[in-house]
C-alpha cells in the first residue's frame, strides 16, 4: 500500500515539476509572500506609529503598553500572517486541480484505474503530492521570514508576536489543515470537471474566507488571537475530516470513466 | 480463462429516460492461451465489455470470471492478473519512457522494475529513446510504449483495444509480430479490432457483436456456414454448354461462371474437385489454375451485422 501511495507522489511531482508555472507558484509566489512583509517592516522601522485610536480598537486594546510603533508593526505582521495562510491553499490548488482532470484529458486515468491501486491509495498518494509541497513551502518561508526578520529592524516586540503560540499555532497546524482542505476540495472539483483550468479556477473559491479574514482584521470586526485559532484548528479539522470522506465517496471510478468524459 | 453468463451493462440516462443498454446477454468462453477477436461497429458495447472484464466497471446483471476471479467480487485481484490496452492509450507526456513504465510496474507490484523496463523497452524498440519525454514520441511510439505497459507485470490475460489503430504498415507488422509472440508463449489475449485483415490473421476464433453477441466462431467456420465453400477453376475460355455437365456431378451446389472462371459453391472440395477436373479435361476445357474462393472476414462481418 506504502509503495503505491508513494509511487502516485512520485509520478504526481515528476509530473507536476516539469511545469514551469505550477514551479512558479510553489517557488516565487512563497518567496514574494515572505518579501512583502520583510520590505513593508523595513521601510515602516522608521514612521511613527501614529496615533492608536487610528488602529481598530479591538487591535489597540490587544497592544495593551507596545510603543505605538511597535503596535503598527504588530498590526501589520498580523496583517502578512494572512499570506501564510493562503500559501497552503494556493500552492495545493494549482497541482491537486490538475491531478484527476488532467489525467481525464490525457486518457491516462484509465490504464491507472485499471492497475490494482486502491481508491484510498490513488486519493492519499494525489493528497500528499499536493499538500507536502505546500506545506513545506510555508514553513520553509516562514523560516526564512523568522531568519531575516532581525534585519528589517523590527523591535523585539515583533519577534515575540510572531514566535507565539497564536502564530506557531496559525502557521504549523492551521497551514497543513488548510492544505488538506484546499487538496481535497480541488481533487472533488477535479472528479468533476473536463477541464483543468475550470478546476484550478473553482478551487480558487476557497481563498475566500481567507479574504473575508484579512478583511474583517483591517476593519477591525476580527481579531486573529490565541483563542479565534484554536476554534479555527477545531473547526478545520472537522471540515477535514468530512472533506477527505466525501472526496473518496465522490470518486466514483465507473462514473468517472463514463460520464465525465 | 475468460467466462461469461448473461453478462449485461445499462447505463442510466437520468430518471426521464430510459437507460441505455450498451451490452446484453453476453455469454462467452474463452480458453485459456486463445487470441480472442471481438469486432462490431463503432458503438456496440464492445469497451464497455473490456471495462466490465477488466473491473473498470461493474455489470448490471449476469457474471464474469477472470482466471478464476469474479468480477464484482475479486476486481484487485483480476486487476492483478490482466493487461490493458486502451483505445487511447494516454501517457504521462512529461515523463520520459522509462519513467512512465516503471511507474506502471510499480503500481502492480513488479519485484525487478528495472529488468521489466528494460525487457519491454528493447523488445518494442524503444530502448535507445528511453530517457526522451514520451510527448515527444509518434503515435506509433506511444502504441508501442502503452503495448509495453499493458505487458510489464506479465498478465495472464491480455485486453487490445484497436492495438494497430492510426499506425503505419511497420508498426503495425511489428504490434501483430509480437501479438503472434504472446499468442505462443500461451498469453490470453481478447483484441477487439476493426481490421479485420489482423482478427483473421491472429485470431483463433471471432465474436460479431453489436449491443448482443451475434455469432461466434473460428473465422473459418463463419465463412463456411455463411458462404458454404467455394472451389474457383481459372480456364482459358470457358464454353456455357459446360454447365450443366459440371451441375450435374455429386456434392454440386451451385455454378457460376464469371468471365473465364467456374466459381463452383460444393460440400467437400478435397474429395469433388478431382471429378470436376476430370470432367472439365473430358469437355476439352484448358484448366489454368485451381483454388478455393476465400471470402474475406469483411464479407462476413458485413453479412453478419447487417442481417
Amino acid at each position: 500500500m506504502i509503495d503505491r501511495i508513494l509511487t502516485i507522489i512520485d509520478k504526481e511531482w515528476s509530473e507536476v515539476f516539469k511545469n514551469r508555472m505550477v514551479l512558479f507558484t510553489i517557488v516565487v509566489l512563497p518567496l514574494l509572500f515572505t518579501i512583502l512583509p520583510l520590505a513593508s517592516l523595513y521601510f515602516t522601522k522608521t514612521t511613527s506609529g501614529g496615533d492608536l485610536t487610528n488602529m481598530p480598537a479591538q487591535f489597540a486594546l490587544a497592544c495593551g503598553g507596545m510603543a505605538p510603533q511597535d503596535c503598527m508593526q504588530v498590526f501589520l505582521v498580523n496583517e502578512f500572517l494572512l499570506l501564510y495562510m493562503m500559501m497552503p491553499l494556493i500552492i495545493p490548488i494549482t497541482i491537486a486541480a490538475y491531478s484527476i482532470v488532467g489525467e481525464k484529458a490525457t486518457h491516462s486515468l484509465e490504464p491507472l484505474l485499471a492497475t490494482p491501486i486502491t481508491t484510498f491509495e490513488l486519493l492519499a498518494g494525489k493528497n500528499l503530492a499536493a499538500a507536502i509541497p505546500a506545506v513545506v513551502a510555508t514553513w520553509g518561508c516562514f523560516g526564512l521570514f523568522l531568519l531575516f526578520l532581525p534585519l528589517t529592524g523590527a523591535s523585539s516586540a515583533v519577534l515575540a508576536h510572531v514566535l507565539s503560540p497564536t502564530w506557531l499555532l496559525a502557521i504549523l497546524v492551521i497551514g497543513p489543515l488548510m492544505s488538506i482542505l484546499a487538496v481535497n476540495f480541488a481533487v472533488m472539483i477535479s472528479s468533476r470537471v473536463n477541464d483543468p483550468r475550470v478546476a484550478e479556477q473553482l478551487s480558487a473559491i476557497l481563498i475566500v474566507p481567507i479574504l473575508g479574514v484579512l478583511f474583517g482584521q483591517i476593519s477591525g470586526l476580527i481579531l486573529i488571537n490565541l483563542q479565534l485559532v484554536v476554534i479555527t484548528i477545531l473547526v478545520l479539522f472537522v471540515i477535514d475530516i468530512g472533506a477527505i470522506y466525501l472526496g473518496a465517496s465522490l470518486f466514483q471510478r465507473e462514473n468517472i470513466l463514463t460520464r465525465w468524459k | 480463462m475468460i467466462l461469461t453468463e448473461k453478462l449485461s451493462k445499462k447505463f442510466s440516462l437520468g430518471r426521464k429516460q430510459p437507460p441505455v443498454v450498451a451490452v446484453q446477454d453476453l455469454d462467452l468462453d474463452i480458453a485459456e492461451g486463445e487470441v480472442f477477436g471481438f469486432l462490431g461497429p463503432n458503438g456496440a458495447g464492445k469497451t464497455t465489455t473490456v471495462r466490465m472484464l477488466t473491473s473498470l466497471i461493474a455489470p448490471t446483471s449476469g457474471r464474469a470470471v477472470i482466471n478464476g476471479f469474479e468480477v464484482g467480487k475479486q476486481d484487485t485481484k483480476i486487476r492483478q492478473v490482466v493487461g490493458i490496452l486502451t483505445e487511447t492509450p494516454g501517457m504521462y507526456d512529461r515523463l520520459s519512457a522509462e519513467k512512465n513504465l516503471s511507474i506502471f510496474a510499480r503500481l502492480y507490484g513488479v519485484k525487478d522494475v528495472n529488468g521489466q523496463v528494460e525487457k519491454y523497452l528493447r523488445l518494442l524498440g524503444l530502448w535507445e529513446r528511453r530517457f526522451d519525454e514520451v510527448g515527444g514520441f509518434s503515435k506509433g511510439m506511444r502504441q508501442k510504449l502503452a503495448i509495453a505497459r499493458a505487458l510489464l507485470h506479465q498478465p495472464k490475460v491480455l485486453f487490445l483495444d484497436e492495438p494497430t489503430s492510426g499506425l503505419d504498415p511497420e508498426a503495425s507488422h511489428l504490434v501483430r509480430n509480437f501479438i503472434e509472440e504472446l499468442k505462443s508463449e500461451g498469453t490470453t489475449i481478447f483484441l477487439c479490432t476493426h481490421n479485420l485483415d489482423e482478427a483473421d490473421r491472429l485470431c483463433q476464433r471471432i465474436a460479431i457483436f453489436k449491443g448482443h453477441l451475434i455469432t461466434v466462431d473460428t473465422p473459418q467456420d463463419l465463412r463456411t456456414k455463411l458462404f458454404g465453400r467455394q472451389s474457383v477453376f481459372h480456364l482459358r475460355s470457358l464454353d456455357p454448354n459446360w454447365i450443366p455437365s459440371i451441375r450435374a456431378l455429386n456434392g454440386i451446389k451451385e455454378v457460376q461462371s464469371l468471365d473465364n472462371r467456374l466459381v463452383i459453391k460444393l460440400d467437400n472440395p478435397e474429395e469433388q474437385n478431382p471429378a470436376i477436373i476430370r470432367k472439365l479435361v473430358e469437355l476439352n476445357a484448358d484448366i489454368q489454375f485451381v483454388g478455393e474462393l476465400r471470402h474475406s472476414l469483411e464479407d462476413i462481418y458485413l453479412e453478419m451485422i447487417n442481417a
